[in-house]
Formats: structure tokens, sequence, C-alpha cells
């Protein structure tokens, strides 16, 4: 119940996490040359070693490789029992809770809650796509830092 | 030639298909491959498979070949049913978990299906949509475990009643290997524990191991619980059968083969010429209840050789 208590607040304090985040990825994607130099494949299993921790105890998360908490409110859609990755099922109950575990609030309500705070909170509208599983286990923060240090790179290299 | 005695399922009171039949009055069996199309119509099904009709005793119906979508093995097994070829149905247990895989057992029997046959199914990484989640939510021995269940005990895993019960003949998948001093037949031992009635083996295109391997089997009581019918096909050419010696696990063609098919003015002709002989030599070995007939999208290669081998002439009248 403690683990809950923690993801309870994390949802609580949405805007100020994600602030935090937003700073978080600017460095991360900043360092990429950095990561690079290292390896991403060698900075692999510690990385995500710490993002367990890290985000285990935060919001209770799953490792899907492909982090959703910046548009689901920081409330973690893979502790929906379902897994659903865009929105509440029909078996919400008139309380809020879960329908396959009564005890949890939904998934989904907290996220919407969480949003509601957000300076981007209307990314939770975005469609979401099906899980990757070939990504489970690794670092969220590691492919995110590659890609948009890519992305940034590429207009760059199509002007020169 | 005598053929083994039938105990392997002594609930049965009559063969469930054609394939049965023919295994339980000791003729030699024939069996072959097919794989449903990318298509969402009928007609490619029969286009691909209708040429085996009258020919192999049962046709297998592959699940997801290649851990890619294909339309389903049920569906095209039900078409072929339909069009009076009896299938085999492959289950993987790759795409299902044990719900869906116990409702696709009714349907199957419900169909007009009586054979299926329960396998692992290829890797999601090696198909074309690698991030699919693979399901493996229980083994192919454990769906023959719930298979015999549903059909000897009428009840699902949870005691639910069935009724009427699916009429299945069940069966796994083997792999001949030349059995070292001391080896034991353990796995497939633990197959027939599980329910299966008949194993359809991997390519085994060397005579003299499939002997000794069956030797083997015999020695341990297997080919009395168990029908054997040994993989077989038509080579393409002997760039093909080396590269099956380097990537398909498990299998070995003789040295032999690979020369003669080199020396062939028409390497393709010569791979049907020689199936046609291994057939032969199969149906004249003790122990082997018939042949499993593979060549990817190669069907009439198979009902060629099927028909060239005469061995449908020398049944004994039903």
């Amino acid at each position: 119940m403690g683990m809950y208590a923690v993801r309870l607040w994390s949802v609580r304090h949405s805007r100020l996490l994600e602030s935090f985040y937003q700073g978080f990825e600017r460095i991360i994607v900043r360092l990429d040359p950095l990561w690079k130099r290292i390896g991403y494949e060698r900075l692999e299993q510690p990385v995500a070693a710490v993002e367990r921790q890290v985000k285990g105890l935060l919001f209770d998360c799953q490792m899907c490789g492909q982090c959703a908490l910046s548009s689901t409110g920081m409330s973690c859609p893979m502790n929906c029992p379902k897994n659903l990755r865009n929105g509440p099922c029909g078996g919400v109950r008139a309380n809020g809770h879960c329908e396959v575990k009564p005890e949890m609030k939904c998934v989904w309500v907290k996220a919407w809650e969480g949003s509601q705070q957000m300076l981007e909170g209307k990314a939770i509208l975005d469609v979401q796509k099906p899980v990757d599983n070939t990504l489970k286990g690794h670092s969220s923060w590691l492919r995110v830092a590659r890609e948009k240090a890519g992305a940034r790179a590429q207009p760059e290299g199509r002007a020169s | 030639m005598t053929r083994h005695a039938l105990t392997a399922d002594r609930t049965a009171t009559r063969a469930r298909g054609r394939l049965e039949a023919v295994l339980r009055r000791g003729d030699f069996a024939l069996t072959a491959e097919t794989s449903p199309p990318d298509a969402g119509a009928p007609a490619p099904v029969l286009a691909r498979g209708g040429c085996l009709k009258g020919l192999a005793d049962a046709v297998n119906v592959t699940d997801g070949a290649g851990a890619r979508a294909h339309m389903s093995a049920l569906a095209a097994a039900a078409l072929l049913a339909r069009d009076g070829i009896e299938p085999v149905l492959q289950f993987t247990m790759r795409d299902r978990n044990r719900l869906a895989l116990q409702g696709d057992i009714l349907g199957a029997a419900a169909l007009g299906i009586p054979n299926i046959l329960c396998l692992h199914g290829d890797d999601v990484a090696t198909g074309d949509q690698p991030e699919a989640k693979p399901v493996y939510d229980i083994d192919s021995r454990e769906l023959m475990r719930t298979a015999r269940r549903m059909r000897d005990e009428g009840t699902f895993p949870s005691g639910r009643p069935i009724e009427p019960r699916p009429a299945l003949f069940i069966g796994a998948a083997d792999r001949p290997t030349d059995p070292k001093p001391g080896w034991k037949p353990d796995a497939l031992l633990a197959k027939i524990d599980a329910g299966a009635d008949f194993v359809q083996t991997q390519y085994c295109f060397d005579m003299d191991l499939l002997r000794r391997y069956l030797a083997r089997l015999a020695d341990h009581g297997v080919l009395e619980r168990l029908f054997v019918i040994v993989g077989i096909g038509p080579i393409a050419s002997a760039k093909s059968a080396r590269w099956m010696n380097e990537n398909l696990f498990g299998v070995q063609i003789p040295e032999e083969i690979v020369r003669r098919l080199d020396g062939a003015r028409d390497q393709q002709a010569e791979g049907r010429r020689i199936c046609v002989e291994l057939l032969q030599e199969l149906s004249e070995i003790d122990g082997v209840g018939g042949a499993h007939l593979m060549a990817p999208r190669q069907e009439e290669a198979i009902a060629e050789v099927i028909a060239d081998s005469g061995l449908l002439s020398r049944r004994s009248a039903a």
C-alpha cells in the first residue's frame, strides 16, 4: 500500500514532475554526444537499472520501454490490469475505481486528473501506438535521448 | 508387413477421420502440408491445396508460419474440409492464450476438422512484426493434455462440461536423431503421456539414421503407443538442399542425395524422383506409420510425388 500511496502522490504532483522531467529530458538529449562516445549499448543496462528504481518508486513503473507518463498525467497505463494505453475501459466503477481491482482507483481516472494540472496536459488526447514488446525492460530515457537528438540533427544535415 | 497394434487411444470406438482410419488399419498414411495465403477470399486456399484432394489422406494447415500473419489456420482448414480435403490443423502457442486455444479446438471439431497438431511456433522476433506480443500462455504439451481432457472427459480444464465432446486425433511434432548409447526418447514419451496419438516429424532424408532411431523407439515401447509419420519432401535443387542443411534445425540431407541433385540436368525433377524413392523405401520400414510431405508453396510437386509413388493403389480396400 506504501507504493500505491507514492503513485497517487506523483499524480497529485504531476505539474511539478512534468517541469522536472522537461528539464531532465533537455539535459539528457543535449548529452547525446557523450552517450554516443560511451556507447548507448554499454549504457543500456546501468541506466535501465536506475530508471527502474526511480520510476518504480514514483510510478510503479513496469519498464515497458516506451514511457507515456508525460501523456498520461503521470499515471502509468501499464498499471491498468488490461494494459490499456488509450483511455479507460467500460468497466470503471461509479466511484472511479477499477473493475478488475476494486481497491484501486482507475489508472485512467487518475491520468485525467493528473493531465488537467499539466502544461502539456492535452497530450492525453494523443493516440498511443500499440506496445512494442521488443522494448520491454529497456531504458525509455536513452531511447528518448537518442531519438530526439537524432531528430534535431536531421534538419541541419539536410540544409548543409 | 506388420505395423503396430493400436493402443494409443483406447476410448475411440471408430476412427475420427481418414488419416486415423488409414493408420489404424495399417496402411501407409500420406500427409502433406499447405500454408494459408495472404488473402481475404476462399479461392486462393483451394488454388494452393486443392491439388492434394484424393491424394493426401490429410493436409496440414500451418499456423502463422514464419511468425507472420496469414489467413487464420482454422478458417483455411475449414475451407479445405468443406471441399473434401481432410485437414490437420496446426496450433502454435505463440498467438493465443489458453481460452482462445480451447475455443478453437471446439470450433475445429464443429467445422469437421478431425486432426490437430500441437506446436510451439516460430519466435515473433523472426517474423515481420517483431514488436508483437508473444503469448505462450501454455506450452504445446499442455495443449495436448487439454485437448485430450476435452475429448475423453468432456470438460474444460476448469471442469465445466462440454456437450457433445470434440472428436479429435491429437498430434505432436518430433525430430528423428541418431540415438547415442543410453539415449531414451523421453520427450516423445512425455508427449504420449500428454495425449499425443501421432507424431509428424521434421524432415528426415537419412533412412539409416531413421532405422536406428525407430529401433530405439521400439526398445522403449513408443511404437505401440504412437503413430510415427516421417517428414520428407521433394527437394527443389542441390542449392536448396545445402540451404536446408545449414538453416533448418536438425535436418541433415545425406551427401549422396546432394550429389545426385548436383549431377542432374533437371534438378527439380530429380528432387521429385528422389522423394518418390524415399517414399517407397519408407513404406517398407517397420514402425513407420506414414510419410509427411513438406515443400513450402509447392503443393503440386507433392501431389505429383504421391501419384508417382503408386502407394495409393497398393492399399488394401478400406
